[in-house]
This record gives structure tokens, sequence and C-alpha cells, in this order.
């Protein structure tokens, strides 16, 4: 959800692309700047924050990660609601990965806010000798379909800051998604300290 | 899928939700399965076109009524206490985090043909036009006897033992009438039928003392909270957590036949030629049929208005009980109503139900009562389905499988379900001492 106040907003922003992708591997770059080789699966992990400086104002993104419900085709509309962003990573090494983030793309059209900033990330780009898909052929699929793109890598970090730089960019200009009306139960703030004294 | 997990859960309504978040939480590997494409089987919330197809067989709603997706229809109406235990599950969990809520305006109580704001303290009831002069007097002071009665402190109990006094004998003490006893039974405490008075009179002290607090807990009009976008939202909120947690996630999965070895043990569940292996299976009535029986049935109205229902302050979202002897029933009535403000409809467009344990062979006569409540509305659909509960013996066949719904707007009865079907499947207890005092709520 956007929501703003005089020089910084907060949003939203939701992972979308096939498992393998390398959706985690972009936020943990983005977030804590790590790389690992042989990432798992995401467990534990669905939450991240992180704020980016843009002009004179701040953006604190809430980023969600799919937590592996996108495998079975099982993410749930709540994933999408109020979203303002949304970056959706295919392989540039796999043209199935392509094929399957258009298919994300379409999924998005239908769920999430019309007025969503939309990215299209093309990860794994230090992978340049196994290249499948083609930068061509993906922007002008992006410029088509009213996304931004860029490729980017994971491991070397290319692009990687940029991309979430570019949203936040876009972001002021898009109209917030929703009034931001109803009242989180638990404060955010206290989120850390509740959060090691649950289900342990 | 074809591994080996320690439960498959069927069915992604609420009940089954929760218990799949808790489980991946205690670290078991989770599958959890359901036959429909959507999430929150009995528990979801329908958009428009959704309803439609469900209750008119078309899927063309007149274009007046708005954009679909601005729908959010809840096929299990309920609000949540406060300070109840739906909440302290959420806040234990972590769960609040993925969802936002809003007071619910208003608490009601339909007593000799008129609805009422439900008196919850000593001052409220010398206001209510519910009781005569005397009366309030009376009722006054067996609020403050309630307000300050504290389970550790004998000096509070004013001489009784509140483990062997009945509620009969307690309310006796103070002289209430029997219209008083009705709506401080019904509306206050939440019973479902008049066996209370009968019992230790403890009870219904604490429940009346959770629905001071709650109400006194966000300062709205009513004990109730109520999550922007409907109640489906919760299912998949504790859906999501079961996933961080590792759980794996199949929808639209047709079938889900649970299989059994020779002695009648669970050890899978076979879709689409595929069988998982497990140790249990968690689901809800309609997976194994054979399991359950019938305990009723509930007859359930859902209205689409252009307005708040009369008589209620305007409240945007609104619960009214109707108790069983007002209108000379076994079981009580209940109508829910909310609106755009908690975004579960376009701008202007109310969703009222009304819903009863069906007594007759005419259920969709027996809503009258509370349908003559709502004033005019735009479109009504009748539901009414039958409630099951499990005979099997979990012991034996490593099934757990919850009741169905009741007709009830809160959900005190839903919770004490899982509750115990989780100390059922795990041997334990679930802590839920959270700290209520913490989780004020934080204007976003």
């Amino acid at each position: 959800m956007a929501s703003s106040g005089y020089n910084n907003l907060n949003a939203k922003l939701v992972l979308l692309g096939d498992m393998g992708a390398g959706k985690s591997s972009l936020v943990l770059r983005f977030v804590k700047g790590q790389f690992l080789e042989f990432q798992e699966s995401t467990i534990g992990a669905a939450f991240f924050s992180q704020t980016v400086s843009v002009n004179n104002s701040t953006v604190k993104f809430e980023i969600w990660d799919t937590a592996g419900q996108e495998r079975y085709h099982s993410l749930a509309p709540m994933y999408y609601r109020g979203a303002a962003a949304a970056i959706i990573v295919y392989d540039i090494t796999s043209t199935d990965s392509f094929a399957r983030a258009k298919k994300w793309v379409q999924e998005l059209q239908k769920q999430g806010n019309p007025n969503m900033v939309m990215a299209l990330a093309g990860n794994k780009a230090d992978l340049e000798d196994r290249r499948k898909v083609t930068p061509e052929e993906a922007r002008t699929y992006a410029e088509e379909n009213g996304l931004f793109f860029m490729e980017t890598s994971a491991k070397t970090a290319a692009n990687v800051n940029d991309i979430f730089y570019e949203i936040a960019k876009k972001l002021p200009r898009a109209q917030p998604a929703q009034p931001p009306a109803g009242m989180v139960l638990v404060d955010r703030q206290a989120e850390g300290t509740r959060a090691s004294s649950c289900c342990t | 899928m074809d591994e080996e997990y320690d439960v498959i859960v069927l069915g992604t309504g609420l009940k089954e939700c929760i218990l799949s978040g808790l489980l991946s939480v205690d670290g078991l590997k989770v599958l959890h399965m359901d036959r429909n494409d959507y999430y929150g089987g009995e528990s979801t919330s329908l958009n428009l076109v959704q309803l439609w197809k469900k209750f008119k067989g078309s899927d063309n709603p007149p274009p007046n009524l708005g954009s679909s997706r601005d729908y959010n229809v809840d096929m299990t109406p309920k609000f949540i206490m406060a300070n109840g235990t739906l909440v302290r599950v959420l806040i234990h969990t972590d769960v609040t985090k993925y969802l936002y809520f809003k007071a619910v305006d208003g608490s009601f109580v339909f007593n000799k043909g008129k609805v009422h704001k439900v008196p919850a303290n000593d001052m409220e009831a010398l206001k209510s036009p519910l009781m005569g002069i005397f009366e309030k007097r009376r009722a006054r002071k067996f609020f403050i006897y309630v307000q300050d009665y504290n389970e550790n402190d004998p000096k509070t109990h004013d001489g009784m033992d509140l483990n062997r006094v009945t509620t009969r004998e307690l309310i006796a003490k103070f002289g209430l009438d029997d219209n008083t006893i009705d709506f401080i039974g019904h509306a206050l405490a939440l019973h479902r039928d008049d066996g209370y008075l009968n019992e230790p009179a403890l009870d219904t002290v604490k429940r009346m003392k959770l629905y001071a607090e709650s109400l006194a807990r966000f300062g709205g009009g009513s004990p109730y909270i109520y999550p922007l976008y409907g109640l489906g939202e919760l299912p998949q909120a504790f859906a999501r957590l079961s996933a961080v947690y590792g759980g794996t996630y199949m929808l639209n999965k047709p079938e889900c036949k649970v299989e059994f070895n020779e002695e009648g043990k669970v050890i899978g569940v076979t879709s689409e030629g595929e069988t998982a292996k497990c140790k249990k299976v968690v689901c809800d009535p309609s997976y194994l049929p054979n399991k359950v029986r019938k305990i009723g049935r509930v007859a359930r109205a859902i209205a689409i208005m252009s307005h708040p229902i009369p008589n209620t302050s305007d409240s945007h979202s609104v619960q009214i009980i109707l108790p069983q002897k007002q209108l000379g029933r076994r079981s009580d009535m209940y109508v829910f109503c909310c609106s755009y403000s908690h975004n579960v409809a376009p701008k202007g467009k109310f969703i009222a139900f009304v819903s009863t344990e069906a007594e007759t062979d005419h259920p969709e006569s027996e809503l009258k009562p509370g349908i003559d409540l709502l004033g005019p509305v735009d479109e009504i659909f009748f539901d009414i389905y039958d409630r099951n509960a499990p005979v099997n013996e979990p012991s034996l066949d490593n099934c757990f499988i919850s009741t169905s719904y009741d007709a009830t707007t809160h959900f005190e009865s839903t919770v004490e379900d899982v509750l115990n079907m989780y100390t059922l499947i795990t041997g334990k207890v679930l802590d839920l001492n959270v700290d209520l005092s913490a989780a004020s709520a934080a204007e976003e």
C-alpha cells in the first residue's frame, strides 16, 4: 500500500516470477548486500523492508516474497492487494522462465491495482554465455506492456539497486493504491521483539 | 508431490489455515491442498461474479451494483472480539502484519420488537431504554460487581464462589428481571442458548468482562473489529504464515482422496493419480464425509443494500443479536452488516447477513424477523447448509477433522475448535499469554 507523509512514502512491493529465477536473491542483494550461490527455496522470511532516497524524499519498500506459494500457482489475492510496485523476474538463460514471466504480468494486470509500477528484471545477467533471452526481445515486450526493463545480476549486484531506485523514482507520480484507512494490531516498530518471542 | 509429509491439510478454510500455520511454525513438514482454485473454502469472501455464479447460476451480475472486484462477501460472516482468542492467536503468530483492521461501529440487541444498543457497563446501563428506572439501578449494581470482580481477589467476590454459584443464582441476588437476563446472557456474554443459567456463574462473568474490555480497547461503538477486504483475508494470512515456514501450497487439486492402510490409519492423500504420503491428515468435514455426522443446519440470508440497517445510528458495520426468547425460538438469530467502510463493497453499498440455526424444514421463512430489520434490499440470496462434526477417533486413524462453522457472528467457538484440534494433533497446549495491551491499534 503506498501511503505518503511529507517527504516519505511507504510502498508495498511484490516479487513475481518462476521458482529459481532469483527473486529472493535479488531481495537479499538489495536489502543485505549478500549473495548465496545455492540459495535455498524461500523459508522463514517473507517480509523485508528497505529505504531508498530519491531526490528530497525517501521511499520505504515493504517487500513481499512469494514464500514459495508461486510454485503450484497458489499465490493468494492478498499478495497483490495494495501493492504499489511489482518486479517480475525471469532468468535470461531460460526461455521458459521468460514465457512464465509474461504469464505473471497477465496475472498482475488482472489482480493488481491499475496504477502499479511494474518492472521486468532479466536476472542472472552474469551468465552471458548461457543466454537464451535477448535484451531486445524483453525490452520490446516490456514497452508494449507498460513495464520498464533492466537486466540484473544478484551475483555481481549489477543493476540491483538501480531497479529499486528506478521504481522509487516512478512511484510518487503513481496514484496511491488505496487511502490507508485501517489499523494494524501490532505496531510494526515493535515487531522485532515480538517476533522473537513468538512461536518458539 | 510424491514426498512424505508429517501432516497433509485438506481445505483452506480458516480453521485449517490456522492449524497449517501453527504446525509449520512448529517445524512440521506440511502439504496444504484445496479442491477449489481459491483460498478459504467455507470461510472465503466472494466477489460479485463468484456470488452470482454460486447463487444465481449466471456470471452476469447487474451492472448497477458496481465493479465485481470491489465486493468481498463473506460466506461465513463473523466479527472478531477485540480482546478475544482469535486476536491472541493473530498476535502470537505475528500474522497481524499482513492484515488491516477497523473497529466495528455498533453492537445492538433486539428486544420487544425494537433494536437497542447493547449496554456494556454501569454508565450505559443507566442510560439504556432497555430497562425501567428501578431495573436500571439493579443492573448498574450487577455491572459494577462484574467490573470489579477479580478471580484472584476474594474481597471482590462478595462472599460468593462463582465456581459453585450458578448464573441464575447470581442474577437472582441482584434481582434482575428475565428481560435484562436475556440481553446480558445473549448479547453481552454471547451464550447461544439458555443452558448457561444453570452453569457456574464464573464463565458468564468472564464473558461479560471480555465484552466490556474489548469495547474499551478501541473506543468504538462495539467490542468487535473486522479486517479490511473481508474475512477471506484471514485464511490467506495464515496460509502465508504456513508457507513462510516451509508449508507447500496446492490449490485446484481435484478429488484429494485420503488413503488408509489395513488398520484404518491414514497413509496419504491421492490427487490426479499422485499420492503424497503422510502421518496425519487435518481437514474440514467435506474431505472425509464418511467420518462426520450432521449436527445441524445453518440458514443464512445475504443482502446487498444501499443504506445502513435502520435504527442502528447509521452504523456502517454492525451486529444485532436477536435472542431466542424474543423470537420464540430455540436458537438465537444474528444480523451482521458491513460495507464499503471495510472495503467489502463499492462506495455506498452495504452487505447484510441474517443467520440462524435452522429449526424447521422452511429455513428461509425462519429468517423473516431478521430480514424485516434490514429495510429495502437491492438483492437477496439464501444459503442453507448442513453443519457436520467428526465422529472418528483421531488416535486410531490419525484424521483430525474440524467442525463446520456455526451461525454465530463471532469467532469464539471457531477458535475453541482450532485450539482443541491443535492439542489433539501435537499433544501440546498453545500458550496464548500474549501482551494484548502492547498490541494497541497502531494507525498506519
